[in-house]
């Protein structure tokens, strides 16, 4: 490494020719592979904004199925096994991998985009995604449409979920599980709990509160709380005024964890004591770690969203997804998966079947609600790509302190 | 050992020629490892990082273009971010040196009569190797972490104030770094003062030096290529980490740095070109400011 040059003045002369000679040998050939990559890559770009076409369906001859969902999302025994799948699998004869590849939306949409773009298999011909997500695919033309025909169990979605404004009549996705963004806090340290947004502001709890870093829960619930319906078409205005107090109680230092799905680890620590959080993980972590959070619908109302099916571009396993998405809106088997994964379901009928299994449950306001607390749940409208690209930036910026 | 030298001369004296074909055919491989693999990613971060958006286009919707100003943009958005990477970057080095110095020393040069020490204290250092980096952060999360012992003892003693914390501050991102990269620093270190000749330093004192001075003039200046190489291998993944700083680990909103404005312009907002342009930037800074360090250490052989 730290070889002392040669004295001798000859050799000198020789190793710094030999190295003028190397240099412009490796500068030629650099110069030549610049080439070359610019010219694929030019090609590559070429005619990349056409929308692809679905696969053929090979279902018929190819009875297997890969699911793509996201972890604790699915009913679990003590095995491993999931008995739902399980039975599901012995009605059809159809071979389900069931894989937990998503846990983000967007890494999981970084990870298969260029894939989709080209119409090519993803490795799942069906994933789960989040409302946002799904509209974002559906104006990217990156799912099939689904044959609801064959999926006569369709008919007991519930009728406030028909049509959501990315996708009336359901024509390229249906829900899988749903929940509610709300405020939770622990009981031991916030014993006077929360009632709405504005109290997550109290000086007391200065450092100690979380928000969400999905944008449509954490800024959807300030907008709510600032008089906004997130349902109807509000403006760029009703967004930003909430975007300046979510800025300030950052700056404040009011809010010092914002978080995705790791947000509970903090609530466990108590580095966070009141937070923005998912409904269905209060219920779990109490479980868990012993009883001591507590989940609540703001007084202005809660965001709800759904996590739907969809089947991707070059999947040629259409028919076995529509299948499968068929078997799940029974209502009997929608009241097992809900009863392990605390999440609300869509499948109407589904609450008659739990109270059988078990008629605390089917009371529990956060995985059936009733009327009245869906009256105060609000789904964040869809943005058009324009919206989309500018409030992400716009929130992006608050979480990097820019 | 002249005579070696010098048969070894001869015979490559008729080599080169005859074997200049073989030698560029074996070079081949490597050549074309780099073009795939260095080269054409590159150069495709160059292209993405002057695309424009397509007028009226989605999320994440790009052209080929010539917008150089996207270079621009970034650095007057991010230049907080990009400054406080290198200082966080710059601090973690300091720190790391001044820790593992002494570390390095004893296990090189003072432990050397008992071997067996020496070889255990190695395996201490690289030890946490054995467990995944994230998992090694998560743990100092929870061990920093607002009702911890460590925390709530410093409260007790009134060296923290009531309301104050550590995780998601300065302080937990740069005491991370450090620590992830200390190994990185102590091991180049051993490798140059275990081959220190302690010959030297006793002639040091014999000449009357004061022990300090022999430190400076002899030590030092000898374990100099180590100090030049951990200082590389700490500051250069530490300018670039985007685990330590991130939300989700030590740090806070208030602690981003280059690799997770990056991260955050790719993954989430979809702004390809505000991405590959910032790194483009990191990789150009990072050159730089190795290349004026190592010129400046007198060490160019080393690169």
């Amino acid at each position: 490494m730290n070889r002392p040059f040669p004295t001798d003045p000859v050799i000198r002369q020789l190793i710094v020719q030999a190295k003028r000679a190397q240099f412009s040998r490796r500068s030629v050939m650099s110069g030549a592979g610049l080439g070359a990559a610019a010219l694929t890559l030019v090609a590559c770009a070429s005619g990349e904004t056409e929308a692809p076409s679905p696969a053929k369906d090979n279902s018929a001859s190819d009875k297997t199925l890969n699911w793509a969902n996201w972890a604790a999302y699915i009913d679990e025994d003590d095995n491993g096994d999931y008995p739902t799948l399980l039975a599901f699998e012995e009605q059809t004869g159809i071979k389900v991998n069931y894989d937990v590849a998503v846990d983000d939306n967007n890494t999981y949409y970084g990870k298969v985009k260029d894939q989709l773009a080209l119409g090519q298999d993803i490795g799942a011909d069906l994933v789960c995604l989040t409302d946002w997500m799904v509209n974002r695919l559906i104006r990217f033309g990156y799912v099939q449409e689904l044959d609801l025909a064959s999926i006569p169990n369709s008919k007991n979605l519930t009728t406030s979920l028909q049509n959501p404004d990315f996708d009336p009549g359901r024509k390229y996705s249906l829900p899988w599980q749903g929940g509610f963004a709300g405020i939770c806090w622990n009981k031991e340290k916030v014993p006077g709990g929360l009632t709405s947004v504005s109290d997550l502001w109290d000086p007391s709890l200065k450092g100690r509160v979380g928000v969400l870093s999905e944008m449509r829960d954490t800024i959807g619930l300030i907008m709510l709380e600032n008089g906004v319906d997130i349902s109807a078409d509000w403006t760029a205005d009703d967004f930003n005024a909430a975007i300046d107090v979510f800025t300030k109680q950052v700056d404040d230092g009011q809010i010092r964890n914002i978080k995705g799905n790791s947000y509970l680890e903090d609530l466990k620590s108590e580095d966070t004591l009141a937070a923005i959080c998912w409904s269905g993980d209060i219920t779990v972590i109490n479980a868990e770690a012993g009883d001591k959070w507590e989940f609540a619908i703001p007084t202005n109302g809660a965001t709800l969203w759904n996590d739907n099916f969809v089947i991707p571009i070059g999947s040629a396993r259409k028919s076995n997804a529509e299948e499968l998405i068929n078997y799940y809106y029974q209502p009997e088997v929608a009241a097992e998966v809900a009863a392990w994964v605390n999440y609300i379901t869509p499948v109407d009928g589904a609450k008659d079947a739990a109270m059988a299994i078990d008629p605390e449950l089917a009371e529990n306001q956060l995985i059936f609600p009733n009327e009245e607390t869906l009256s105060n749940a609000f789904i964040f409208r869809g943005l058009d790509g324009q919206e989309e690209s500018e409030y992400n930036a716009a929130f992006q910026a608050v979480l990097l302190g820019s | 050992m002249a005579f070696t030298a010098f048969s070894t001369g001869t015979a490559t004296e008729q080599g080169p020629r005859k074997s200049s074909r073989i030698a560029l055919l074996l070079l081949l491989p490597g050549v074309l490892y780099l073009m795939l693999f260095f080269l054409v990613p590159l150069v495709s971060l160059v292209i993405t990082s002057l695309q424009a958006p397509l007028e009226l286009g989605d999320i994440g919707q790009y052209q080929a273009a010539f917008r150089w100003e996207n270079y621009a943009t970034v650095i007057g958005q991010y230049g907080e971010q990009i400054l406080r990477s290198f200082l966080y970057a710059l601090l973690a080095t300091i720190f790391a040196l001044l820790f593992s110095y002494p570390l390095a020393y004893f296990i090189g040069v003072k432990a050397r009569p008992w071997p067996l020490l020496q070889n255990l204290m190695l395996v201490l250092v690289i030890a946490p190797f054995f467990i995944s980096f994230l998992l090694r952060t998560l743990a100092w999360k929870q061990i920093l972490s607002d009702e911890s012992p460590i925390v709530t003892g410093l409260k007790a003693l009134s060296l923290l104030a009531p309301d104050a914390y550590i995780t998601g501050t300065p302080i937990a991102v740069v005491f991370g770094l450090t620590y992830n990269f200390i190994p990185f620093m102590t091991l180049p270190l051993y490798a140059a003062l275990e081959r220190l000749d302690t010959r030297y330093l006793e002639a040091g004192s014999d000449l009357y030096a004061k022990p300090f001075t022999t430190f400076r003039t002899v030590t030092l200046a000898l374990s100099m290529p180590g100090i030049v190489s951990g200082v590389l291998l700490t500051f250069i993944p530490a300018a670039g980490d985007y685990v330590n700083a991130s939300r989700q680990f030590l740090g806070g909103s208030g602690t981003a740095m280059m690799g997770n404005v990056i991260e955050s312009n790719f993954l989430v907002s979809l702004n390809y070109p505000a991405a590959a342009s910032l790194s483009i930037i990191l990789m150009a800074a990072i050159l730089v400011l190795v290349t004026a360090y190592v010129r400046r250490s007198g060490t160019e052989d080393l690169l």
